[in-house]
């Protein structure tokens, strides 16, 4: 049987937009100058997109396991 | 007069002609009016800030907020924003669409005329539904078969959300935030500034 999970692999392309623009968004309540901003935004999206993989490997392995 | 940012002052490292060290340190900001760059940062995302003359910013939260709006109104063909208050279909999304101001609200002009028993404009766009009966197939699933319906309300929802992040600046500032990692921390005070 097909991963649930997998077949909805094509989805996790709307996620993009959302990062980026909510990491800068994010970002830029806490710094005036652009440098910070984007330095800060970049450690912002490593971190959503860290945390999904992680959970991503959560569910797939529970998927896998009990399911 | 102009207010300054009222930023809670936290300590400022290093030598301040020094760019790299000062990089994450706060900047005073001119907010001007506050609450009218509040109640302009609410209506247009970024109009805030650029009544501030604080261009990048206001360039930024534009681009960002506006682009994740009308694409997640764009993939839910253009019914994700709409206002309804009927007991079958009280639209709360709305609310949070609603904080990103204009580019919403023409959902309230749709609602007022759609309840009056008048046509809607636009050809329907940001029009309510106009037959709920969640024991039957309505016009809102119809949407949810056709169109991105729940990735667009998403969209459209967290854009307004981060609106309110952008209107918050207007209003009072960047909250500034210390360096959180030992690679931006500057170095420590040399023996002779003592």
């Amino acid at each position: 049987m097909e991963s649930m999970l997998l077949s909805n692999v094509a989805r996790f392309w709307f996620a993009i937009p959302l990062i980026i623009a909510i990491s800068l968004v994010y970002a830029a309540t806490r710094h005036e100058l652009m440098e910070p901003i984007l330095i800060h935004a970049w450690r912002i999206a490593v971190w959503i997109v860290s945390f999904m993989a992680i959970v991503f490997a959560i569910l797939l392995a529970v998927e896998t396991i009990w399911l | 007069m102009p207010k300054q940012n009222t930023a809670p002052q936290l300590p400022r490292h290093g030598n301040h002609t020094n760019q790299k060290t000062d990089l994450f340190a706060p900047v005073d900001v001119d907010l001007r009016d506050p609450l009218v760059a509040t109640f302009l940062a609410w209506l247009w995302p970024g109009a805030g800030h650029l009544y501030q003359q604080r261009y990048g910013k206001a360039i930024l939260f534009m681009a960002c907020i506006l682009s994740i709006f009308f694409f997640g109104f764009a993939i839910g063909g253009g019914r994700v924003v709409y206002a309804s208050w009927k007991k079958e279909d009280r639209r709360l999304p709305y609310l949070c669409q609603l904080c990103i101001g204009a580019p919403a609200l023409p959902a309230l002009v749709q609602n007022y005329r759609v309840t009056r028993g008048r046509t809607a404009l636009f050809n329907g766009v940001m029009a309510p539904p106009r037959h709920v009966n969640p024991e039957h197939r309505d016009e809102l699933a119809e949407w949810h078969e056709k169109y991105q319906f729940e990735l667009g309300t998403v969209f459209t929802m967290i854009a307004g959300l981060l609106n309110v992040l952008a209107i918050y600046d207007a209003g009072a500032g960047p909250v500034f935030t210390p360096p959180d990692t030992k690679r931006d921390k500057p170095p420590p005070p040399e023996a002779n500034d003592r």
